[in-house]
C-alpha cells in the first residue's frame, strides 16, 4: 500500500474547481482527434516519413492524448476542491460577453467603425454596472479616441459602414476614409 | 565602424524615435496597469503596424516588449498586485518596505534594478554580437530543429507541477499548426470539409484570442476593483546611488536573467527565482526576505529586465523565440519582411546594431519617464477593471479584424478567448500552446529539410553543433526524470514512517 500511495503522490498537483470536467474534455478531444487520424490527413506514396503529411500531426495528437492521460490522473488522485458546477457557470457566462463581441463585429461594416463604437462602448459599460454620466461620456471618448487613433491615424484596414452610404455628399467620402 | 554608421542611420529618423517614444512610454503604462501586460498590448497592435514602415512598426512594439516590465513593479510595490506576472515576486518586498512607510524607496531601487538589468543585457547582447555572428552560420536545418525541440523540452520542464499540462498544451500548440493545407504536398489536414479550416489558424487570432480578449472576459466576469494609492512626494532619484550598495545582488540577478533569457523556453521566472534564491543564500539578513528586504527587491526586477534583451539572441541568431512575447515579436519581424536567423547576422548586420541601440535608448527613456511620472501613471492604475474588460474588448477588434476582416477570425479569436479564461481559471499555462504552435513550425521545416542529407539516424547529430544540442536535450531529460524519482523516494519514505509511527 505505502507504494501505491506514494505513486499517486506523484500525480497529485495544485487542483482547481472544474479542473476535472476540463481533464476529462481535454482527453476526450485528444482521442477523438486522434482516431481521425486516417481519413483527415493524406498518405503519400514514396515519401520519407517525416515527409508524410500525417507525421506531424500524429505526433502531436499522440502526445497530447499522452499527456492529457496523465493530466486527467493528476486530476482524480489530487484533492478535490467543491464548486464544479459554479465554476461550469462562470465559463458558460463568458458567452455572453462573446456574443457581446461578435454583434459589435458585425455591426461595424454596417454602421460603421465611429458610430458602432460609439454605441458599442457605454451600452457594455452600462451592462457592467457603471451608471453615472461621467464613466458614459468617458466609455464613449475612450471609443472615439479608438477610432481616431487607428482608422484616422494610424490607417487600419476597418471598411467604411455600409449606412456611410446615405450621408450627404460633402460628408460621405470624409466619414469612409477617417471613421 | 560602417556597420555602427547604418545602424544609427537606420534609426535617426523622427518617425522612428518617435514610435520608440510613444513604444517606451506607452509599455510602461500598459505594463501598470494590472491585467493588461505587454501581451494583450502587442497582440492589439501588431496587426495595426501593418501599415507601418517596417523600421517603425518594429521599434514601436518594441519599446512595448522592453519597457512593460519597469510599470509592472509599480503596482507590486505600491498596490501588492503585481502589474504584469513577472513582477509579482517583487511584491514579496517591495510591498511590505511600502507598508512601513517605504514606498518611495522602494519603487526607486525597483526602478535603477531594473534599468541595470535593461542596460546589462543589452551590454551583454552588444559583446556577444561577434560570436554569434560566428557561431550563426554553423546552424544549418538540423541544428535549428534540435535547439526547436530542446525550446518544446524546457518550456515544458520549465512548468514544475504542471509538466502534464504544459505537455498537451504544447502538443496542442504543435496541432494547430498542421491544421490546413500540407506546405510541401498541399494536401488538406484534419479540416473537417470546411473551408474555414483550409487556411489553419492564423499565430496571431490565436494570440490575440489567448491572450488579449480571455483577459476582456475575464475582467468583465470578476468583482469590480478599482485599486487606491496615495502619490508618492519627493524624488525617485535614491535608488540610483543605493543600488550601488547591492551591486553585488544586482550583477549576480542580471546575469541569471541574461543566461536565462538565452535558453529558449525558460524566460523570467527561473530567472527571478535563482536569482531570489542566491541573494537570500547569500545575505547577512536572509530571514528579512519576505518582509521587505530590498536586496530581494533588486535581485527580482534586475532578473526580469535582463531577460528581453537576452531573448532576443536566440531569437535575432537562430529565429527561435523562447517565451510568449518573443513569440510574437517573432511575428513581428516575419510581418515585416525581417526572417530572424543566421542569414540576418551575415547579411543585416547594421540592423541587428540598430536594434540593439534601440533597446538602449528605450532603456533610458523609460527611466527618464518614470523618474518624473510615477505619479501620473498613479492615476491609471486606479482605473476599474470591469470598465479596462470594455477597453481591451473594443481594442481587441481592431487586432483581429484589421488583419482579414474577416467575420470567421474574430469568431476562432473569440473561441480561444474562452478557452485562454478556463485555462487562467484553473491556472494552467497558455504560454506552451503559442510556443507549440511557433516552434512545430520551425520543426516541420526543419526536419524535412534536413533529412535530404541524413541516411541514419546517427547522421543527424555527426555535426559538432548538433551532438551538443542533442546531448543538452538527454541531460535536461535526464535530469527530470532524476528529480521525479527523487521525489517518489522521499514520498515512498514518508509513507513508510507514518506506517510506523502508526
Amino acid at each position: 500500500m505505502p507504494n501505491q500511495k506514494s505513486y499517486q503522490q506523484l500525480f497529485q498537483r495544485e487542483r482547481r474547481r472544474g479542473d476535472l470536467v476540463f481533464a476529462v474534455i481535454f482527453m476526450a478531444f485528444s482521442i477523438f482527434l486522434l482516431s481521425q487520424i486516417g481519413t483527415e490527413t493524406a498518405w503519400g506514396r514514396k515519401t520519407k516519413l517525416v515527409a508524410q503529411p500525417y507525421f506531424w500531426p500524429i505526433v502531436s495528437l499522440s502526445g497530447m492524448t499522452f499527456f492529457a492521460v496523465l493530466h486527467f490522473l493528476g486530476s482524480i488522485l489530487s484533492p478535490r476542491i467543491p464548486g464544479r458546477l459554479q465554476e461550469l457557470g462562470f465559463w458558460l457566462r463568458a458567452l455572453e460577453y462573446v456574443a457581446w463581441f461578435l454583434v459589435y463585429v458585425w455591426l461595424v461594416p454596417v454602421m460603421g467603425y465611429l458610430p458602432a463604437t460609439l454605441i458599442f462602448m457605454p451600452l457594455l459599460a452600462f451592462r457592467m454596472g457603471y451608471r453615472d454620466k461621467k464613466m458614459l461620456l468617458t466609455a464613449a471618448g475612450i471609443g472615439f479616441a479608438i477610432v481616431l487613433l487607428f482608422k484616422s491615424f494610424l490607417a487600419v484596414k476597418i471598411p467604411a459602414g455600409e449606412w456611410y452610404e446615405y450621408l450627404p455628399d460633402f460628408m460621405r467620402s470624409f466619414m469612409m476614409i477617417n471613421f | 565602424m560602417e556597420i555602427l554608421l547604418g545602424a544609427i542611420d537606420t534609426l535617426w529618423r523622427w518617425d522612428v524615435l518617435v514610435a520608440l517614444l510613444i513604444g517606451s512610454v506607452g509599455g510602461v503604462i500598459i505594463g501598470a496597469i494590472p491585467g493588461v501586460g505587454a501581451a494583450v498590448a502587442i497582440a492589439i497592435l501588431l496587426p495595426a503596424t501593418f501599415a507601418l514602415e517596417p523600421i517603425v512598426g518594429l521599434t514601436l512594439l518594441l519599446g512595448i516588449y522592453g519597457s512593460s516590465m519597469y510599470g509592472g513593479s509599480i503596482p507590486a510595490v505600491l498596490i501588492n498586485t503585481p502589474g504584469t506576472a513577472v513582477n509579482a515576486l517583487t511584491t514579496y518586498d517591495g510591498y511590505p518596505m511600502t507598508q512601513r512607510g517605504e514606498g518611495r524607496r522602494a519603487l526607486s531601487l525597483a526602478y535603477s534594478a531594473s534599468f541595470f538589468g535593461g542596460i546589462f543585457s543589452v551590454v551583454c547582447l552588444i559583446l556577444l554580437a561577434p560570436v554569434l555572428a560566428m557561431i550563426a552560420p554553423h546552424f544549418g536545418s538540423r541544428e535549428i530543429f534540435l535547439a526547436a525541440l530542446l525550446g518544446i523540452v524546457l518550456v515544458v520542464l520549465a512548468h514544475r507541477g504542471q509538466v502534464f499540462a504544459a505537455g498537451m498544451l504544447v502538443c496542442l500548440g504543435i496541432f494547430l499548426n498542421t491544421v490546413g493545407l500540407d506546405p510541401t504536398t498541399y494536401t488538406k489536414r484534419y479540416t473537417f470539409e470546411q473551408t474555414w479550416l483550409a487556411s489553419g489558424f492564423d499565430l496571431i487570432v490565436v494570440v490575440l484570442g489567448l491572450f488579449a480578449l480571455s483577459q476582456a472576459f475575464l475582467l468583465l466576469l470578476s468583482p469590480d476593483e478599482s485599486p487606491k494609492t496615495k502619490p508618492l512626494s519627493g524624488g525617485l532619484f535614491q535608488g540610483l546611488k543605493e543600488l550601488w550598495l547591492y551591486k553585488r545582488v544586482a550583477s549576480a540577478a542580471a546575469s541569471f536573467g541574461v543566461l536565462m533569457g538565452m535558453i529558449p523556453g525558460v524566460g523570467e521566472f527561473t530567472a527571478q527565482f535563482m536569482s531570489y534564491t542566491y541573494a537570500q543564500k547569500s545575505s547577512k539578513t536572509p530571514e528579512q526576505f519576505g518582509k521587505g528586504a530590498p536586496e530581494g527587491l533588486v535581485a527580482s526586477e534586475a532578473a526580469n529586465n535582463a531577460v528581453p534583451g537576452a531573448a532576443m539572441i536566440p531569437l535575432l541568431a537562430l529565429g527561435i523565440p523562447g517565451e510568449a512575447l518573443t513569440a510574437m515579436m517573432l511575428s513581428v519581424f516575419y510581418v515585416h519582411n525581417v526572417v530572424p536567423g543566421p542569414q540576418l547576422f551575415q547579411g543585416q548586420m547594421d540592423f541587428i546594431v540598430a536594434l540593439y541601440i534601440a533597446l538602449l535608448l528605450l532603456n533610458i527613456m523609460v527611466m527618464i519617464f518614470l523618474l518624473f511620472s510615477t505619479n501620473l501613471i498613479l492615476k491609471v492604475i486606479q482605473i476599474p477593471t470591469r470598465f479596462l474588460g470594455v477597453v481591451i474588448l473594443t481594442l481587441s477588434f481592431v487586432g483581429v479584424y484589421s488583419l482579414r476582416n474577416s467575420m470567421t477570425d474574430c469568431a476562432i479569436a473569440a473561441g480561444f478567448g474562452v478557452f485562454g479564461l478556463i485555462l487562467k481559471r484553473l491556472n494552467l499555462p497558455v504560454v506552451p500552446i503559442i510556443l507549440g504552435m511557433v516552434l512545430g513550425g520551425i520543426m516541420e521545416v526543419k526536419l524535412r529539410s534536413s533529412m535530404a542529407r541524413v541516411k541514419e539516424p546517427l547522421d543527424f547529430i555527426d555535426r559538432p553543433i548538433a551532438a551538443i544540442i542533442f546531448g543538452l536535450i538527454v541531460l535536461v531529460i535526464a535530469l527530470h526524470v532524476r528529480s521525479v524519482i527523487k521525489e517518489y523516494r522521499a514520498a515512498k519514505t514518508a509513507h513508510t514512517d507514518n506506517g510506523d509511527k502508526a
